[in-house]
């Protein structure tokens, strides 16, 4: 009888190609095998050209998908596209590189373009089991199915492609424990929000974070996936989910699913990926669900958040190593201490990212919206995830419910979430944003974001002001 | 990659914690398909106002800090996004080195890649550095191959991964060095995947 593991540690034993060191502890320096990777226009070039001037060809040529999300704009009109040179460039060249190294490339026009991190899952290319990294931070997303998935630099990217391989240090492990059952409103936003607000924005640095418990167990995949994406954002290098039903059965109805008969094989390895009872973790936290209320941030970093019925905090309440920071924050984003988030008057309103623009996100927007306009003075927009979600939304009307609400309808990217496109706030603007990183300029130079779930960005577009979802959706929520 | 053994430099102190990489390299500098022009970048939106004029208060614009070659940072330096963008412009605009207590992860990893020297000390001790400033500056020696780091009347010993120190010390083809072990990954990869055949339904053009 082996040593009870952490699903983490199961994982990354099964893709260890050898061992510089031997521990098998935290730290332990490794040769790991990545299964799969996704490749953007922006953080791939120079690694392609790397391989280039080393005369180097990719391993595994099938195993990476290239698609265009950072750069393209999201206008609705595709042709009529205004792409700046660099980001022209950038899209050719990775067209370039799938044809010269016969990688598969989704290229603007593609029917299955969007953004990576959904675009690989709504596929099927996201299986348990599997180590994926990939060229940006948010590649935790893939923890929902009980992946070991991590972002990765340029550099790496390129030694990725030349060996299927990365040199790797094994994480120390943390579990984040949720049980009870969210209240009606509440979203995984929300419940990610208060782990990053409760932890820091560096509370799980150095560890690969396993979230367990009845209220992810009762959570959809799209909704799980909004947990491991924000992860990142309290420092977690790896999310996890150990891999249940629910996650076979999206599988299962996904473009490259495994045949039924690969599936049902899968299905028996996959029951081994869960950590072990008596396993160890090097920290621990627990959550109760049911105290999780709708959260917003007022800051310049995701922990800088509360509830939408706090007030914005008083420096001097604060411990004296988040004081500076705090009075920093409310000089950027305009704010006063006391004042009460609800008081809080927007000039925008984003609905997209790969954190929440998923066919449940649009979904729990739209319940909101339908019957409903945006407030005079605050422009709406709402990018889908990817062009399959776009789509899928049409076919059930939710379009229509966006559109008569007067949100601009567009197409798919990372659009607004970090503004590396036509998209972006002027300064002074502020904005309601489904997305997850509130930092200085993200969204534009001078530009003041509030994070929060996509139902809240709604209940923000008509009231014209950041507020609480609850006070609008008493009716659906009974 | 230039080789780190011990230098002698400028030191600036950026103390907030949490500075992302959005604000160490901003998205107007993302659009090359090369790693050139990156030294403008670097921390653009501080050293600039919207009209491009120079912040003078900014730490990095004073006439004294032209040469400045160390950054003493905060808590999660370097935290967000993947972007190497951030640590080639480090070194393009001169930067060798950063002290500091914590790191994001993606960004030490760059760091690591690059030739970029991070060193993590105890926060007791970054606030024994950060008292021997004069005006949020000093001049600071850091011998890697000593693993000893001074600054004023502050010097210690600092501990460091081997594995990174070797790299930076060598400046190694990393690539080259795992292509070495090409034919274990091979029979690594060939019996995983003859155990596990649903995964090449994953694979783009194995099916």
């Amino acid at each position: 009888m082996s040593a009870p593991k952490t699903l983490y540690d199961k994982i990354v034993d099964e893709h260890r190609i050898l061992s510089f060191d031997e521990s098998g502890e935290a730290g332990e320096r490794l040769l790991l095998y990545i299964d799969r990777t996704v490749l953007n226009e922006y953080t791939s070039p120079q690694a392609f050209s790397g391989l280039r001037a080393a005369g180097r060809a990719p391993w595994r040529p099938a195993a990476s998908l290239g698609v265009v999300d950072h750069v393209n704009s999201t206008h609705p009109d595709r042709d009529a596209d205004e792409l700046d040179d660099g980001a022209r460039r950038q899209i050719e060249y990775l067209g370039e590189n799938g044809r010269d190294f016969g990688i598969e490339i989704f290229d603007l026009f593609d029917p299955r373009q969007g953004i990576e991190h959904v675009v690989m899952p709504e596929l099927g290319l996201v299986l348990p089991g599997m180590v994926i990294a990939a060229g940006d931070s948010h590649s935790t997303t893939y923890g929902a199915f009980g992946v070991v998935g991590f972002g990765i630099g340029t550099s790496d990217i390129e030694h990725l492609l030349a060996t299927q391989t990365l040199v790797y240090r094994r994480l120390r492990t943390m579990r984040i424990t949720i049980g009870g059952t969210l209240a009606p409103g509440i979203t995984a936003k929300d419940l990610i929000m208060e782990v990053i607000r409760r932890i820091g924005a560096d509370g799980a640095a150095g560890h690969a974070v396993e979230f367990a418990g009845e209220a992810i167990g009762a959570l959809g995949v799209e909704a799980r996936m909004t947990i491991c994406n924000m992860a990142v954002e309290c420092g977690a290098r790896v999310a996890l989910m150990a891999p249940d039903d629910t996650v076979v059965e999206y599988i299962a109805g996904c473009p490259r699913a495994p045949s039924p008969a690969l599936l049902a094989a899968a299905r028996a390895d996959w029951q081994a990926l869960r950590s072990d009872a008596a396993a160890r973790f090097d920290k621990e936290v627990e959550l109760d669900a049911a105290e999780i209320p709708p959260m917003v941030s007022w800051g310049t970093s995701p922990d800088q958040s509360l509830a939408i019925t706090g007030i914005v905090p008083d420096p001097d309440d604060l411990p004296a190593e988040r004081r500076a920071d705090a009075v920093r924050a409310m000089a950027y984003m305009g704010l006063a201490p006391h004042t009460r988030l609800q008081d809080i008057a927007i000039d925008r309103a984003f609905i997209g990212s790969c954190t929440n623009a998923r066919l449940t996100d649009l979904r729990d927007a739209a319940r909101i919206l339908k019957g409903r306009k945006v407030a005079p003075g605050v422009r709406a927009m709402i990018s889908p995830g990817s062009s399959g979600v776009r789509r899928a939304a049409e076919a059930e009307g939710i379009d229509r419910i966006f559109i008569e609400a007067g949100f601009e309808w567009r197409r798919s990217g990372c659009s607004l979430c970090l503004a590396m496109n036509d998209d972006s706030l002027a300064p002074g603007e502020r904005c309601a944003s489904s997305t997850n990183r509130n930092f200085e300029g993200r969204q534009g130079i001078g530009g003041r974001t509030h994070l929060m779930s996509p139902a809240m960005v709604a209940a923000a577009a008509v009231t014209g002001r950041l507020a609480d979802v609850r006070e609008l959706a008493a009716e659906e929520l009974d | 990659m230039e080789r780190f053994i011990r230098l002698s430099g400028r030191a600036a102190a950026m103390p907030a914690a949490n500075i992302d990489t959005d604000v160490i390299m901003p998205k107007a500098f993302l659009k090359g398909i090369d790693r050139s022009g990156l030294a403008l970048g670097l921390f653009h939106d501080l050293r600039f106002d919207e009209s491009g004029a120079v912040r003078e208060d900014f730490i990095l614009n004073r006439a004294d800090m032209a040469q400045t070659r160390f950054l003493i940072v905060g808590p999660n330096f370097g935290c967000g996004s993947s972007r190497e963008h951030a640590v080639w412009g480090m070194l393009q605009y001169g930067i060798r080195g950063i002290i500091g207590s914590s790191y994001g992860a993606i960004f030490a990893d760059n760091a690591a890649n690059n030739g970029l020297l991070l060193l993590s000390l105890p926060t007791a001790e970054i606030a024994a550095l950060m008292a021997e400033l004069v005006d949020g500056a000093g001049e600071m020696t850091v011998d890697l191959d000593a693993q000893r780091i001074a600054m004023g009347g502050y010097a210690a010993d600092f501990d460091i991964d081997p594995a990174t120190r070797q790299a930076l010390m060598l400046g190694l083809d990393r690539i080259g060095e795992t292509l070495t072990h090409a034919d274990r990954i091979r029979a690594f990869e060939k019996a995983y995947l003859g155990r596990k055949p649903w995964l090449m339904s994953a694979a783009s053009d194995e099916q």
